[in-house]
């Protein structure tokens, strides 16, 4: 095992350059890194392999609800919330459009999708507890087991939203984030509170109709997260957004809505499991976000579903002049995902990036990508979009980048790196590209690769055991995405890859 | 202490597009701590397939023969088995590992060959030294391991690895290639150096005999078709440089007598 730092520049006898301080203070980070990184393995040994959020609660509101959706059901959620009638006509919209849209016929397989299997309205409290305490004890241990209070408690988070089955049970704010304003609800107590603003931006960025699941949503949406942050305001630590299903065939239908005024910053980040049953659940979100004159927001997902979950999820954002918008998505769990986080570059000089990491592990189908709409002159956009497959798993980059007539100078970047462990697994890329103007600057990347015998034998050859080897060359693989992650999330997805990749090697 | 590499009629094949092929066919060799072997032969001679077989990579596969580490059969382990044994390979054309910095990987390595992981102060300053000395900037440090690198780069990475992991065998395979004067300077003495540490055995694999005007050999082997065909002292390596490996080459060969 590593020895513990002591004082590392101690050893230096007279003066020392420059860069030899960096170098040593830089060589010293990274010992502790590593370090970090022996602890974890230790921990990743001990629980080899298994799925580490399988558990679920006792569970007598998901017993007593209903399957299935209908026009009733949808008037029921909303008498349920007490909502206004605009919300409601929304909703029906959305019912309508859920089933004028097709199927798509493209994507995962959805062959054995039913959308009358689900429960659609699962509301485990009466009502949001105002502290981890209140809630009753298996739900709080969960929390607890997700390490979600603790983080508050540290100020890991600005603010932290726990969403269990279709109600968010707990929502917290700094308060001197509060103090400037800063709004950070779920969208039903918005509704509620601040119905002027929801109703402004609500269905702006993702029309009702805009897909199938899109509609399904907005018809029978519950939860998700309302965020408002005033002009100029930085939140510079990350709201923390947690998802969790309990009970078998759940749908969870969270809706979030993120304004970002001119020149603030946020930084939303949310996390998702469930339990592992042999009923199929469906995690169908909609994420609208704002991004005014010069603001920028990060939206990062690290979903880990459990591999019953269908996650078919609708994010968009619109970015005004001179804002950027950044989506970093990591996709390790789930049985398939659909999800093509958008952009829409409305102003000039605005700017988006889509960082994505998809695993596609035994039985997993990870259809993945992004959207770039570059409506404005002088827009610019990057898509690094990576995956892993294995044991036979898929995993597919399907994304688009539209340059509309007008839009001089646009800029657009597509990098797409496909890793496949075995002969097994399978990666696709569907790269659609519809330029209108002459003056652009574009640039595709794509390769596959495996990771390679020479890799792993160079590694080898220098003592390193060939687990530990293509765990190294997994880590590098992924680690562009990684780094962009808060600490604990970036440790949580090397765990989560390594994890994955247990008896790959072979 | 003193150690022995044993090589007994070592016969190897790759799996190529056309079937099974042979490279190896024969070859024999003994080499002790401090000695310094120059292997020197035609270009498609199989020196390098058979410093990979000695490491273990996974393309060649030995038919027969041995390969002893102080009397362990390196033949029956894995490569990294054969690292912590004592083995070490400079390779003719290190791999790049993106996303792995070469920090991370120098102190696993390390800690795997060492069997425990390096005391903090001194590594931070052997690290240090051994990259100031081959001239490396410490920026390379942070960087991914071989990636991007110049081809001098990434051999002055090898001989840094050399002198940090402190084998008992190193094996150099034309870690002399694409170097220009100065930098081949500059390893050549980090080898220079790291063997003056530790006193290992040399196995260098050479095409050019350039290198041996800073790496004195004590012994020559010239290397062809498979096998070593002459072994002789330093002076053998003069001759070459006069005849170059046309005498050396089966009937009806290329000459590849560019010798620098
Ligand atoms: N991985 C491989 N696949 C196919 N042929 C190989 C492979 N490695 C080596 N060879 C062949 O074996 C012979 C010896 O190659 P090598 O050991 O690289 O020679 P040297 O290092 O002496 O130039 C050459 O004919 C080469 O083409
Ligand atoms: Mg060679």
């Amino acid at each position: 095992m590593a020895e513990k730092t002591t004082d590392s520049s101690a050893s230096a006898a007279g003066t020392k350059q420059a860069a030899d301080v960096e170098m040593s203070q830089y060589v010293a980070d990274r010992e502790r890194v590593n370090e970090d990184k022996i602890k974890q393995d230790d921990k990743i040994i001990s629980e080899f392999g298994e799925y580490s959020y399988g558990w679920h609660d006792s569970d007598a509101a998901g017993e007593a609800a209903k399957k299935g959706i209908s026009e009733e059901v949808v008037r029921e959620i909303s008498a349920d919330k007490h909502e206004p009638q605009w919300m409601l006509d929304y909703r029906l919209a959305g019912y309508k459009a859920f089933l004028d849209k097709p199927m798509p016929d493209w994507g995962v397989d959805l062959k054995g999708f039913n959308a009358q299997d689900f429960k659609y309205y699962v509301k485990p409290l009466d009502k949001q507890a105002k502290s981890w305490d209140d809630l009753p004890p298996d739900i709080k241990n969960t929390y607890d087991r997700l390490g979600i209070p603790e983080a508050e408690k540290k100020r890991l988070v600005s603010g932290v939203a726990a969403q269990y089955e279709s109600e968010v049970i707990y929502n917290s704010i700094r308060e001197d984030l509060k103090a400037q304003g800063v709004i950070f609800l779920d969208t039903d107590a918005a509704v509620q509170q601040y119905p002027d603003l929801v109703k402004k931006y609500f269905t702006t960025v993702v029309p009702v109709d805009d897909n199938k699941f899109a509609g399904l949503n907005t018809a029978a949406w519950s939860g998700g997260s309302f965020v408002y942050v005033p002009k100029g305001v930085h939140v510079e630590i990350p709201l923390q957004a947690y998802f969790r299903i309990n009970t078998p065939a759940m749908g969870q239908f969270e809706r979030t809505l993120i304004i970002a005024d001119e020149g603030s910053y946020v930084h939303y980040v949310e996390g998702c499991t469930a339990p592992i049953y042999s009923q199929d659940s469906l995690h169908a979100a909609v994420v609208e976000i704002v991004v005014e004159k010069n603001a920028r927001v990060r939206y990062t997902t690290v979903q880990n579903w459990s591999n019953n979950v269908y996650n078919l999820v609708t994010q968009r954002a619109y970015v005004k002049e001179g804002g950027t918008m950044e989506w970093v998505d990591g996709n390790i769990g789930s049985k398939a995902t659909m999800k093509y986080p958008a952009c829409i570059l409305a102003g000039p000089y605005a700017k988006a990036e889509t960082m994505s990491i998809g695993f596609a592990g035994k039985g997993q189908y990870q259809d993945t990508g992004a959207k770039m709409i570059h409506l404005a002159p002088h827009t610019s956009s990057t898509i690094v979009a990576k995956s892993i497959s294995k044991d036979a798993g898929r995993s597919a980059y399907r994304g688009l980048v539209k340059i509309v007539k007008g839009a001089e100078g646009a800029h657009s970047s597509v990098v797409c790196d496909a890793l496949l462990v075995d002969d097994y697994s399978r990666s696709d890329t569907y790269p659609h590209v519809d330029v209108r103007e002459d003056d652009v600057t574009m640039a595709h990347e794509a390769t596959v690769s495996k990771v390679s015998e020479d890799q792993l034998f160079y590694l080898m050859s220098r003592g390193i055991e060939e687990k530990e080897a293509m765990g190294m060359i997994v880590r590098g693989f992924v680690e562009p995405i990684s780094k962009l992650l808060p600490m604990e999330y970036a440790l949580e997805l090397n765990r989560l890859v390594e994890l994955q990749m247990e008896g790959s090697v072979g | 202490m003193q150690h022995t590499l044993e090589i007994k009629d070592l016969h190897a094949a790759v799996e190529t597009k056309e079937g099974r092929k042979e490279i190896l066919k024969g070859v024999n060799l003994t080499v002790h701590s401090g000695e310094t072997h120059a292997i020197m032969g035609p270009n498609g001679s199989g020196k390098s397939t058979l410093a990979y077989t000695l490491a273990g990579h996974p393309k060649y596969e030995v038919e027969s023969g041995q390969a002893l580490l102080d009397g362990e059969d390196l033949l029956k382990m894995k490569p990294d088995e054969r690292a912590k044994a004592g083995l070490f390979l400079a390779m003719q054309y290190p791999v790049e590992v993106p996303g792995v910095s070469m920090t991370n990987f120098l102190r696993t390595a390390k800690t795997e060959v060492d069997g425990k992981a390096p005391a903090i102060r001194s590594w931070v300053k052997d690290l240090q030294g051994s990259m100031k000395k081959l001239r490396m900037d410490p920026k390379f440090a942070q960087r991914s391991v071989n990636e991007g690198f110049s081809g001098g780069e990434k051999k002055r990475a090898e001989v840094l690895q050399l002198e940090l992991l402190k084998p008992k065998f190193a094996i150099l395979d034309e870690t002399d290639s694409g170097l220009d004067v100065d930098a081949l300077r500059i390893v050549s003495e980090g080898v220079n150096r790291a063997k003056e540490d530790n006193d290992f055995g040399i196995l260098m694999v050479t095409h050019y005999t350039r290198i041996l005007r800073y790496i004195k050999p004590d012994i020559v082997h010239v290397f062809a078709d498979g096998r070593f065909i002459k072994t002789g002292g330093p002076e053998l390596a003069d001759e070459l440089e006069e005849t170059g490996y046309d005498q050396y080459l089966p009937e009806g060969s290329d000459s590849e007598s560019a010798l620098a």
